[in-house]
């Protein structure tokens, strides 16, 4: 599944930097039903955790009420150059990556 | 004897009364405010919660359930010995409770988390900040939300 990551590519030691993950998945909800009545199973991203050169920086804990697609924006000190690494984890084995570098001058 | 409606009613009278009418009920399928209470309970344990320091930007008047953005803000520092470690948000009558859970560090450098959520009705939405001293903030804020998202058919 694809996903969308908006890191600054470059910033300086010290600034408080925005980012903003975006990705692909239906969230089924698991309330709905097809027009003959059968309930549609529940396929959510349950978790998105963010790691900064390998420490956990963010994590969320998602639940159906998290729209289609899910967005999330947070904000983090920039320390050094390096590397985030994002992972979603979801019903179903659902599983998913994505990193993102950063230059700190 | 004819069924008229006033022989139907006395039968179900009676029948109610012998406690057999097959009632037909419909299972809340909603986050009740009893649910909310426990939700939160389930996250801030015994502990007070007091009013303050969280922000919920929310449009008070949604069309579309199914995408509503919100963005949950705290008033801190974020320094190594004052920051906010988690912040939840939960919801009234969507079919389940919890919306997130959103957990940050000292290093966030700034307590606010932005995403988009569904909501099933026209609801009181609340957001509980956990402080690094494990004191808890919360905000409501009251959502019109003319279509509603979760329940509706799949085509």
């Amino acid at each position: 599944m694809a996903a969308l990551i908006n890191v600054p590519a470059k910033a300086r030691r010290g600034d408080i930097i925005e980012i903003r993950t975006l990705t692909s998945h239906i969230m089924e909800t698991g309330f709905r039903h097809t027009a003959d009545g059968k309930l549609v199973p529940r396929d959510i991203i349950t978790s998105l955790t963010c790691r900064y050169n390998g420490t956990e920086i963010f994590r969320a804990d998602l639940f159906p009420a998290i729209a289609a697609n899910p967005y999330l924006s947070f904000f983090t000190i920039a320390k050094e150059s390096g590397k985030f690494e994002f992972e979603w984890i979801g019903d179903n084995g659902y599983s998913s990556t994505a990193s993102a570098s950063i230059i700190i001058e | 004897m004819p069924t008229t409606r006033r022989h139907f009613l006395s039968l179900a009278g009676g029948v109610t009364v012998a406690g057999t009418l097959p009632i037909v009920t419909l299972r809340p399928l909603r986050a009740t405010p009893a649910m909310l209470t426990a939700a939160i309970r389930n996250v801030v344990g015994e502990a007070s919660i007091r009013s303050g320091k969280v922000k919920l930007d929310i449009p008070p008047l949604v069309e579309n359930g199914n995408t509503v953005p919100m963005t949950v803000s705290v008033a801190s520092p974020m320094t190594a010995d004052d920051y906010v470690k988690s912040i939840h948000v939960f919801n009234e009558k969507n079919p389940q409770p919890n919306i997130g859970n959103f957990y940050l560090t000292s290093s966030s450098g700034r307590a606010q988390v932005s995403t988009r959520i569904r909501l099933a009705d026209t609801q009181k939405v609340v957001a509980i900040a956990r402080l690094s001293d494990d004191t808890f903030w919360q905000v409501a804020a009251d959502i019109v939300v003319t279509l509603a998202a979760c329940t509706e058919e799949m085509n």
